[in-house]
């Protein structure tokens, strides 16, 4: 119950902030709720089906590019169109490269992601005249729901409105993916991860669920790469390099990847602690890997761990 | 033509050389540890930085020029120490847990090493000023070769049929490869699989500063080297499989000659590449050329 209430209470902040927040943090909103929705997609198979892909940033990267191409090149500027093609070309790349993947578990299938990462970087970094190499490519501010905002100061309309369609696309993505793991369909994917052979024995085709699992995640990782291009207005390919799917593997730790809305958490605390380290000392990374490393020592439930297992000692000694 | 063919064979071999040194560690420490470590390329780097401070005070003490390779060469075995205080102060905890989080904590190790190199020696690239060409460079095949690359490929060489010898001839190199075999029954036969642990990694690390302290005379040290060069080798243990000393060395002159092609061929290939046969390699024959065949 108390559960629900924390909930409520952060949707009431998240609706809030822009009134009361100042603008830096509310910008600092943005790059949290469209990474959220990527880790949402980046949990169902870390999470539920107990894959870890050391290469999504490669559908981030998609879902950024798929944008930028769409406003700088083919002159479509409306989010929506934006947001389904983005998703539509992750499930298109991700059902051959997740078809190969599924195939291995553990690190095999975390080397085979890498590479297809690497790939797409490489691509992206290479192909300069499609893509503009390492400088990147303008993400042109785009329509939302048909409202072309072009005349709008920059500050206010990532603050206004782009903060509210992007709190809008996490909510819709939350409670799909909340559908999702509650579903039958979930409730397979957690007997895959837990025991696959019981799992084949039962009638669930082990690679096929896995290859949804990944394909789904691919979707919600470039859905999310796309809501990561306004804000900055431009794309690069560092969005699409190794160590940001290790960052991002790293927020869904953080947060908690045995809970639901641990990665949101996660991706949370990872950018605002991010920027108050980067204020007080340059080194993040030295921070941010002393982090990394006791969680995985001493905290592998990450932040929403921790609170389960306070409120399960709680009941304890309430009984 | 045949200038040309020979030019770009040796830089390759010259890279590959440095490449088996890297991914030589990564594989011991993921035979007997069965831990891919993604910090093997941080080692690296650290040892590219050493090298160049080790080089710089050993010209400032007015050591002389010919001899320069011998304090780089001690420098890069004695970063290698690091690994050691890796492997205690982190890995250890880990060894009983599930593989994803052993390879999250060597992530973690990637990121504080990055920082802490750019806190030692800055952010601006580092170079040994001039001795490469100490050596000269003598001709093959009617292309000039720096003598400095046919050391350190003799170097490598040398470095290669040592860990085999290591491995197949001496006591404890039986006990490592009992080890890796079946780690239990090792321990039950009396193996101090903690010692063993902590040798195999340190050696692994040292394989890679020293590679990074080799490579140093020829190119910049720069903080992103590290991160950069874990792809590559990780190309060389996926293509000769994962865990094999003979797969470490054929995968590294396979990625090193190759690349040298692709660059002098069409550049944009380069890694691209690399990555595609990874890919080809993972997906026809996951276990690599000499790796061991897995259930």
């Amino acid at each position: 119950m108390s559960g629900r209430l924390v909930l409520a209470a952060a949707l009431g902040a998240i609706v809030l902030a822009p009134l009361a927040a100042s603008t830096y943090h509310v910008l600092l909103m943005l790059p949290f709720m469209a990474y959220a929705v990527a880790l949402l997609g980046l949990n169902l198979l870390f999470g539920y089906t107990g894959l870890v892909s050391f290469g999504h940033a490669l559908f981030l990267g998609i879902g950024a590019y798929t944008g930028a191409v769409l406003t700088s090149v083919c002159g479509v500027r409306s989010m929506e169109v934006i947001l389904v093609a983005a998703g539509a070309l992750g499930a298109l790349v991700a059902a051959p490269v997740g078809a190969l993947c599924v195939r291995y578990v553990k690190i095999y299938f975390g080397m085979l992601t890498l590479a297809f990462g690497m790939v797409f970087y490489t691509f992206v970094l290479k192909f300069y005249r499609l893509t503009g190499g390492d400088e990147g490519m303008p993400f042109l501010r785009p329509a939302l729901l048909g409202w072309s905002l072009e005349r709008m100061p920059k500050t206010d309309y990532l603050v206004g409105p782009y903060y509210y369609y992007s709190l809008a696309v996490l909510v819709l993505a939350t409670l799909a993916m909340w559908r999702v793991v509650g579903s039958p369909f979930g409730l397979c994917l957690k007997t895959v991860r837990d025991n696959p052979t019981k799992a084949e024995t039962l009638g669930i085709g082990v690679a096929r669920y896995r290859w949804y699992a990944f394909v789904i995640s691919a979707v919600y990782a470039a859905v999310g790469g796309a809501l990561l291009g306004p804000p900055t207005g431009n794309v690069d390919p560092t969005l699409a390099y190794w160590t940001q799917s290790g960052n991002i593997v790293f927020m869904t730790l953080l947060g908690g990847f045995a809970s639901f809305f641990g990665p949101i958490l996660g991706a949370f605390v990872f950018i605002y602690l991010q920027d108050w380290v980067m204020s007080v000392v340059p080194f993040w990374r030295l921070v941010f890997g002393a982090i990394l490393a006791s969680i995985v020592i001493v905290a592998p439930g990450g932040l929403a761990g921790l609170w389960e297992r306070r409120a399960v000692e709680r009941e304890a000694s309430r009984a | 033509m045949i200038q040309q063919v020979v030019g770009v064979v040796m830089s390759g071999v010259f890279h590959a050389s440095i490449l088996f040194l890297v991914s030589a560690g990564l594989q011991v420490v993921f035979g007997v540890q069965k831990i891919f470590n993604l910090a093997c390329g941080s080692f690296y780097a650290l040892g590219a930085y050493v090298g160049v401070s080790a080089v710089g005070w050993y010209a400032a003490a007015g050591g002389p020029p010919a001899l320069f390779i011998v304090p780089l060469a001690v420098a890069g075995l004695a970063a290698g120490g690091v690994g050691l205080v890796v492997e205690r102060g982190l890995l250890r905890f880990v060894y009983d847990r599930d593989e994803t989080f052993q390879l999250l904590l060597t992530f973690a190790v990637v990121l504080m090493m990055e920082d802490a190199i750019r806190m030692t020696w800055g952010t601006s690239p580092r170079s040994t000023s001039g001795l490469y060409l100490v050596y000269g460079g003598v001709s093959v095949l009617g292309t000039t070769v720096p003598v400095y690359n046919l050391i350190v490929i003799g170097a490598s060489l040398a470095i290669a049929l040592v860990i085999g010898w290591l491995l197949t001839r001496t006591a404890f190199g039986r006990i490592i490869r009992a080890t890796a075999d079946n780690r239990e029954m090792a321990e039950a036969l009396g193996v101090d699989v903690r010692r063993v642990f902590a040798g195999v990694f340190t050696l692994g690390t040292a394989l890679g500063t020293l590679g990074g302290a080799l490579v140093i005379p020829a190119t910049a040290a720069m903080s992103e080297m590290g991160i950069e060069l874990i792809v590559e080798a990780f190309a060389v243990v996926v293509i000769g499989g994962l865990g094999s000393m003979r797969g470490a060395f054929v995968g590294a002159l396979s990625v090193g000659i190759l690349r040298a092609i692709a660059i002098s061929v069409y550049p944009k290939l380069e890694m691209l590449l690399i990555y595609l046969i990874v890919i080809a390699v993972l997906v026809l024959r996951p276990r690599g050329l000499f790796g061991e065949a897995r259930a």
